[in-house]
């Protein structure tokens, strides 16, 4: 390998070596910029967005009662606070087929977390090589993740992100071979610390130190795939669907509502509240609708083609959780496009739904 | 081209030579699509971009923030905010 392996600009001067950092906002990504820019390093942030954080879908729900600072994207605050550029980058397509097919499998969840720290890392690289830059960091500290963050998980991701060498963790530097950033003279070795485990207390009191106290509560848990909730029904539709056909707005589906599977090819979606059922009309298009007429009502929604049995127990599903679930009989309106049925069905009884739950 | 008199922060009138439509979209796609169309605008063009995510009031001045553009503030309308980002040098 050559002095460095991306960047149009092959001559760096020390005065102006340019650092690449994943930056989610949290309190370790922003701790290892601060790091690096302590040290006169020209830092440039890459905040990815996966689709699967629970921040932004708070914001799609829109409920009128959330405090819109508590939505915050976190990447922009931390690049506001640390005064560097950020580039917000959509993961795409690409990133929704690695979490379906990971090379390196799930953590305890639906968490791909090996092939989403190297989908990530590469990108920033890839953004480097476009852009300029010397070498990528990341927020990453040895031993604090029991998936991702281990010594040879840290090797492994940095030998299938392309850029070995120069890829630098600032806030564990010192418990790790020394980078090429560090052996060329454009890092301090020094200067970077010595963090690992899977407490924060280090990284806090960096953190005051350097005076950085607006960062969201460490290990508060911000991705939909570390869920459990969100892993049984990403793991129920892997099971009944062909992943390579599994598409975008399903995934989505799998972070909102009550889920319910009917049979092999039929799944239900009730939502739980007012912003749910906003949010479930944008998909009405997917299939059929139902929802308990002359009442409060969830809007249900089907995927698959139930058949004439399973539109009696998704109305009496809807039925259940509507206004009108005391009642004996409830009429249940199911549409679908220009189609309109109505049915006259009792409300499920409890023990019998939770058969069905995922 | 549009003229608006913001009314936080901006207290003048701000005329703005581009226009963008985010609004359907959440966090980050407005922020993204911002990114792109700025890069199309000379330094001191001022885009109005169209959102109806509230959060976005939070998140732009941020943005412009951490970019070096200038946010001129934002004007309800309805369910939807006009934002107001001049282009930095």
């Amino acid at each position: 390998m050559s002095e460095r392996p991306a960047g149009p600009d092959s001559t760096p001067r020390p005065d102006r070596i340019k650092a690449i950092g994943l930056l989610s906002g949290g309190l370790d990504s922003t701790l290892a910029a601060r790091v690096l820019l302590e040290q006169g390093i020209e830092v440039v942030g890459i905040h990815y967005s996966t689709g699967f954080c629970m921040n932004d879908h708070r914001r799609a729900l829109a409920r009128p009662d959330e405090d819109p600072r508590r939505m915050r994207n976190e990447g922009l605050r931390a690049g506001a606070d640390l005064g560097i550029p950020i580039e917000v980058l959509d993961a795409g397509e690409a990133y929704l087929r690695m979490v379906l097919n990971p090379r390196h499998g799930y953590g305890k969840r639906a968490n791909p977390c090996i092939d989403c720290r190297i989908f990530m890392i590469h990108g920033a690289a890839e953004y480097m090589r476009e852009h300029g830059g010397h070498f990528v960091f990341t927020g990453e500290v040895l031993g604090q993740r029991p998936m991702s963050q281990h010594m040879q998980s840290l090797k492994l991701i940095e030998k299938e992100c392309g850029i070995a060498g120069y890829l630098l963790r600032p806030l564990s530097a010192k418990h790790l071979p020394s980078t090429m950033p560090e052996r060329l003279g454009w890092v301090d070795r020094e200067r970077l610390l010595s963090i690992s485990g899977r407490s924060r207390k280090e990284q806090m009191s960096w953190s005051e130190r350097f005076g950085l106290s607006d960062y969201p509560q460490p290990a508060g848990g911000c991705c939909f795939l570390a869920d459990e909730n969100f892993a049984r029904r990403f793991h129920d539709k892997k099971e009944h669907s062909r992943v390579e056909e599994i598409r975008r707005e399903e995934l989505i589906l799998l972070k909102v509502g009550r889920h319910f599977r009917l049979s092999p090819g039929v799944k239900i979606i009730v939502a739980r509240d007012e912003a749910e059922n906003r949010f479930l009309a944008r998909f009405e298009d997917l299939g059929w609708r139902f929802e308990a007429l002359e009442c409060g009502s969830p809007v249900t929604l089907v995927e698959g083609e139930p058949d004439e049995n399973l539109k009696q127990l998704i109305a009496a599903i809807t039925a259940r959780y509507s206004d009108r679930r005391g009642e004996p009989l409830v009429e249940v309106a199911a549409r679908r496009a220009d189609r309109e049925e109505r049915l006259l069905v009792p409300p499920v009884a409890d023990r019998v739904l939770e058969a069905y739950r995922i | 081209m549009r003229q608006c008199s913001g009314k936080e922060p901006a207290e003048v009138a701000v005329r703005s030579d581009a226009v963008l439509d985010t609004v359907g979209l959440y966090c980050p796609l407005p922020i993204i699509k911002t990114a792109e169309r700025m890069r199309t605008l000379r330094a001191g063009a001022v885009l109005e971009v169209l959102s109806d995510d509230r959060v976005i009031l939070v998140d732009m001045p941020a943005w412009c923030r951490s970019t070096r553009n200038e946010y001129l503030g934002a004007q309800p309308d309805g369910p939807e905010y006009h934002l107001f980002v001049r282009k930095g040098a």
